[in-house]
């Protein structure tokens, strides 16, 4: 039961921080727009989803790469990277400003209840899927290999391969931009000013309305990155990919403390290598099981997180 | 706009005894004519009428009742309610194939088995509340089918076949081609539910509810036992889906885990809040609607789901009281503060 854990510890730590990164951007998504909304963002998993397709249809469509070609080399390879990564965070940030309208807009015009917002959030994270579902006809769509999958190096027995390396080089460039953006720029105070005191923010001038969408947006623009990595390292997505990542990415942010930016990235690089830690222990059919667990553990014992004391000062 | 729900409610109250038992009597008998409609208006094109009169349309309305109990007298959202349904309907798979019980003798353990879970999943989860509780019972649900996946005293992915048929009731058998006699059972299993949750509404249970579902940190204040009666309300809304899963395995006599996946829980509440949160009537007609269509018409069949979440969309953007909304008592209510200032 341990022997395989044992013996490729490395390598799992390795790829499992490459997984951990990804769904720190992912649980960028759940945690900026709870900071701002108090509510969960139900449809940021399908906001993932669609990234992956975005990034799939690139390098197919667009690129004219198959299954089958070779893969790019030099200059070429980082233009389609680079044409890739932007196109599926334009996507998601697309869906999510979408979500925002459809779902949450006019029912925060009208304060009602918490449960109809919630419903509502549902409602459209099953049509997105479904739209998704119909048009792929329920199959996997594989992606074309893009970036060769070299091993660089080898530390400890483990495999240090390219994709992953440039998944933790990337997400984390990325994540470091978003976090100075909300830091530092004018839109990022905003966010925060309205995520500390809404009616505050109000009266110091903050546009509301206009706050919540750049929320939306930067939460869609990282989430839509981590599907980009997503597909690079897995090389496949499917109508569904989205519920897994979404829960265990939400799992993150909730481990990290909800609403807490740096929270999500502990939370992120934790869940990670739980993940791949339990799949090697008890076997990949309970991965999902297990991030439930922690999940619910999590929820019940330490619901503001395992670093949530900073956000919950700024809340109080 | 036209207020459904106030207009039938007032035509209930006009009435006499007589009139109402002739009305509730008349309109039980009415249903249960519905298996002989058969060759009218409201025949399905692509499923036997007989068997979506049963599953979809039966059960869902009876599974809606129950999670109406969950979702909209207590106003907790519960995204996993299809775990209770799926452990009734494995209990029922399981003791039905490997044991000599037949469907009346399981039915109490797979309520039991239900209601059971309810408490271990309610006693934790029950603490946080709103989002997060969503989140926690969305969680449970998918642990209880991975588990009936990965397991092998559950056959894992290829699920569990030769689950018996109910056995015959005063003569009458059970039969998969003319299903006329599960639709009457489904009804007088409805029929229950609706006369237990009529029941509770106006006694204590039902106001704690309601109490809880309008603010729980006023209704603790005033001494009401949330926890106490939030579980109680998770543990019936489980015991009706338990019920609703042990007849659904002894109908469809051959279960496998991907018949009860997240998709289940979300049509079911959507079936709630289509009809009216809350309103049992709603909740039914809502059910009823729902659980027909797709069959009905072909286009709905494929886009099932699509069309369960635009029309969730919808429904709380432009009516989120439902079809039915239940507005006559809170709306008494404000009548009555207002003539009063």
């Amino acid at each position: 039961m341990f022997n395989v854990f044992i013996h490729q510890f490395w390598q799992l730590t390795f790829s499992g921080i490459a997984l951990g990164f990804i769904y720190v951007l992912i649980s960028l998504g759940y945690t900026m727009v709870y900071g701002v909304l108090r509510m969960i963002n139900f449809a940021n998993s399908e906001i993932f989803m669609w990234g992956t397709f975005a990034t799939v249809i690139v390098g197919r469509d667009f690129f004219d790469y198959t299954l089958t070609s070779e893969p790019v080399h030099g200059v070429k390879l980082v233009l389609v990277l680079l044409v890739s990564l932007l196109a599926s965070m334009a996507v998601s940030g697309i869906v999510a400003v979408f979500v925002e309208f459809v779902a949450y807009r006019r029912l925060r015009a009208r304060g009602t209840n918490r449960l109809a917002t919630l419903i509502s959030a549902i409602g459209t994270s099953i049509a997105l899927a479904e739209v998704m579902r119909l048009l792929t006809h329920s199959r996997p769509t594989g992606a074309p290999r893009i970036l060769e999958k070299v091993i660089l190096a080898e530390v400890w027995g483990a495999n240090i391969r390219l994709d992953n390396v440039l998944t933790i080089v990337a997400a984390g460039i990325i994540f470091v931009l978003l976090e100075r953006f909300v830091k530092l720029s004018r839109m990022g105070k905003a966010i925060r000013a309205a995520s500390m005191n809404e009616d505050a923010a109000k009266l110091m001038g903050v546009n509301l309305n206009q706050v919540i969408t750049a929320t939306f947006l930067v939460g869609g623009l990282a989430t839509g990155a981590a599907s980009f990595f997503y597909v690079t390292v897995f090389e496949i997505t499917k109508f569904n990919v989205g519920f897994t990542m979404g829960l265990a990415a939400f799992t993150a942010a909730v481990l990290g403390g909800i609403g807490n930016i740096r929270g999500a990235f502990f939370g992120g690089l934790f869940l990670g290598l739980l993940e791949t830690y339990a799949s090697a222990i008890l076997g990949t059919q309970w991965k999902a099981v297990s991030v439930f667990l922690v999940l619910i553990l999590a929820l019940l014992f330490r619901p503001n997180g395992l670093f949530g004391e900073a956000v919950q000062q700024t809340r109080a | 706009m036209l207020n459904l729900r106030d207009a039938g409610a007032s035509i209930w109250e006009k009435s006499n005894r007589f009139q109402r038992t002739l009305i509730s009597v008349g309109t039980i008998a009415l249903v249960a004519m519905l298996p002989f409609a058969g060759n009218t208006i409201l025949a399905t094109p692509i499923a036997a009428y007989g068997a979506v009169l049963v599953y979809p349309v039966g059960m869902f309305v009876l599974m809606a009742l129950g999670l109406n109990i969950v979702v909209g007298k207590s106003g907790l959202l519960d995204l996993g309610y299809v775990a209770f349904f799926a452990i009734g309907a494995y209990t029922m798979a399981i003791l039905g194939s490997r044991t000599t019980l037949n469907t009346w003798e399981i039915m109490p353990i797979g309520i039991a088995l239900a209601m059971f879970s309810g408490v271990l999943l309610g006693l934790p989860s029950l603490r946080v509340r709103g989002d997060y509780l969503a989140i926690v019972t969305l969680g449970f649900g998918e642990i209880v089918r991975l588990v009936f996946l990965n397991s092998t005293w559950s056959n894992g992915p290829n699920g569990v076949s030769g689950i018996p048929l109910p056995p015959d009731i005063l003569g009458q058998q059970f039969k998969l081609e003319d299903q006329k006699l599960f639709f009457w059972v489904v009804l007088v299993m409805i029929l229950l539910t609706i006369w237990m949750i009529r029941r509770l509404s106006i006694r204590r249970p039902g106001r704690a509810w309601e109490a809880i579902r309008q603010d729980e940190d006023a209704a603790q204040l005033m001494g009401v036992p949330t926890l106490k009666y939030k579980i109680w309300s998770f543990v019936l809304g489980a015991a009706v889906a338990g019920a609703a899963g042990v007849l659904f395995a002894s109908k469809t006599l051959f279960i496998a885990p991907e018949m009860f996946t997240l998709n289940v829980s979300i049509l079911i509440l959507c079936c709630v809040v289509f009809g009216g949160i809350g309103n049992i009537w709603g909740v039914i007609a809502g059910a009823a609607i729902l659980g027909y269509l797709p069959d009905r018409i072909r286009f709905i069949a494929d886009a099932r789901l699509l069309v369960f979440g635009i029309i969730l969309v919808a429904v709380m953007n432009f009516r989120p009281d439902g079809l039915l909304p239940r507005k006559k008592r809170e709306k008494a209510l404000i009548e009555k503060a207002g003539t009063q200032k």
